[in-house]
């Protein structure tokens, strides 16, 4: 793997960002509206029942962490997309960047631009609602790599299901959060849900850390064994989802399909 | 007795060897056995009518589409063993593939120059845009540029890695004359001066003529024709290019040597 063509992916970003400052809104606008949002909500069910449990915790925390993943997964989608945008394949495809190095390039994209959100969302809520990252203790290290690991692997699937269907079915690409947060039990326990339900959840690697989370808050702690089994279930999803992406890719080459690459409709 | 080491070098491979290659896809044969070659230096044109097989062919040289058989080689190099290597010798340009309106010309040159890991990138760029007098329009988005500006942009990023071989599909299309003469004279020096090869698609057949030392001319994915670009047409009864191109293009089976 050459790293320069990997940081060629993520220079390019920085450019756009830089000769495009409304790029950098949504990495920032859309979490504090999130976080302000949900901070207040928290306050006011905090100022109902002085001795109930904590919502800065589950609510406000659980918002700051599901809001990390789904930068996460879009920052990857959103680095792929600027080349679905400007039709760049051929020539970026014609040179001698390998499709490890791509996807390699569209992750380290993705890690610049989550952590500027990540950042914007920690002060907000550290200084606006006094939530802080700490609060949560080492665990909190492992919530935010479960989580990370998984925004990656959804990310790169999400990229080769475009790559597969067309620039028209992008459209899929956005909802996929809001239609995992039910399973993933962001803000309610697991146990709430149907079998069916739970039986999804045991597969989502966010599923463990909202329940590590709502444990924490209980005064109870976080396993570190499920903490491990949720980071191995992500990273055996990223091996899954590069594998698909990889075989979506030669299927494309073979099919003509990336020579041919252009404003279709989802096929 | 002494030994010349001349008689030790292996002869250079050619820039490009196509070998047989065939592709059928999307319910039709693009491309049935097309062979050809390339030396360094040299400018071969692609020819012939629409669907005739000319960007497939391009494609699948710059291993965007694979063939069901047959082999591309690159200065040496297998496409389908060593792609990075094969494709680090190469560059392409062609109007359906833009650069990125997006960013600036300097931002693209960077761009591309990084993929194709150029050790002293910026260096490189700003000698490709003082080269293509493209300074002043350095901090300029390439989708704010007009047609000729963006062909000049396309062509430096087509030198940025100095390319053994550069496929051009079709690069005057969208230019006035002047631009296009102005490109073509470019080409020509690169060819002359550098030793790139090119393959050349065009529809434009004094362009041919002027510009190409050997052409195929293609029909229904095979190759029917192919010599010096201001003999072939006396070659086959003909009063020019454009009149052989127009009679291969009616009536294909009719024409050609692989008829």
């Amino acid at each position: 793997m050459n790293p320069r063509r990997v940081s060629a992916i993520v220079l390019r970003q920085i450019d756009l960002m830089r000769s495009s400052p409304t790029r950098v809104v949504p990495l920032v606008a859309w979490v504090a509206i999130d976080i302000v949002l949900w901070g207040y909500i928290t306050r006011y069910l905090g100022s109902l029942s002085a001795h109930g449990p904590d919502f800065t915790l589950t609510l406000l925390g659980a918002v700051l962490l599901w809001d990390f993943f789904g930068r996460i997964m879009q920052g990857v989608t959103t680095a792929f997309f600027e080349d679905v945008w400007s039709r760049s394949f051929l020539n970026l495809f014609a040179s001698p960047i390998s499709v490890s190095e791509y996807v390699a390039g569209l992750v380290a994209t993705s890690i610049l631009t989550s952590l500027i959100s990540l950042l914007v969302m920690l002060l907000l809520a550290r200084f606006a609602f006094g939530l802080s990252l700490l609060a949560f203790g080492l665990p909190a290290a492992g919530f935010l790599a479960v989580l990370f690991l998984f925004g990656i692997a959804l990310g790169i699937f999400a990229s080769a299901v475009v790559l597969r269907l067309g620039p028209a079915s992008e459209w899929l690409v956005w909802p996929i959060p809001a239609l995992l947060s039910p399973f993933a039990a962001v803000f309610y326990p697991l146990h709430v849900l149907p079998q069916w339900m739970q039986a999804v959840a045991h597969v989502l690697p966010p599923a463990y850390v909202f329940e590590g989370l709502r444990a924490l808050a209980a005064g109870r702690g976080v396993e570190p064994g499920t903490l491990l089994l949720a980071a191995l279930l992500a990273l055996l999803q990223i091996a899954l989802a590069l594998g698909f992406f990889v075989r979506v890719f030669r299927g494309a080459i073979r099919s003509g399909l990336l020579a041919r690459y252009s404003a279709e409709s989802v096929a | 007795m002494p030994v010349s080491n001349h008689a030790r070098v292996p002869p250079a491979p050619p820039a490009l060897e196509v070998r047989d290659i065939a592709k059928r896809y999307a319910g039709k044969t693009a491309v049935r056995g097309i062979s050809l070659r390339i030396e360094a230096g040299e400018i071969v044109g692609l020819l012939g009518p629409n669907g005739a097989g000319k960007t497939t062919t391009i494609n699948m040289i710059l291993g965007l589409l694979a063939p069901d058989a047959g082999q591309v080689m690159i200065a040496g190099l297998d496409l389908a063993r060593q792609r990075a290597a094969a494709l680090a010798q190469v560059n392409f340009q062609a109007s359906y593939a833009p650069l990125p309106g997006n960013l600036t010309v300097r931002q693209n040159l960077l761009f591309f120059g990084r993929l194709y890991a150029l050790p002293d990138v910026v260096r490189r760029v700003d000698e490709l845009l003082e080269s293509f007098k493209l300074t002043a329009l350095a901090r300029t988005r390439c989708g704010l540029l007009s047609s000729g500006e963006q062909a000049r942009v396309a062509l430096a990023k087509t030198l940025l890695n100095r390319p053994r071989l550069l496929l051009l599909d079709e690069p005057t299309s969208s230019l006035d004359p002047a631009t296009a003469d102005d490109l073509r004279r470019m080409i020509r020096d690169m060819a002359t001066g550098n030793g790139c090869a090119v393959l050349w698609t065009s529809h434009n057949m004094l362009e041919v003529e002027q510009v190409c030392d050997h052409v195929l001319l293609l029909a229904q994915g095979r190759v029917l024709l192919q010599g010096n670009p201001r003999r072939l047409a006396a070659e086959h009864g003909d009063a020019s290019l454009e009149a052989l191109f127009i009679r291969i293009a009616r009536e294909p089976l009719a024409g050609g040597e692989g008829a």
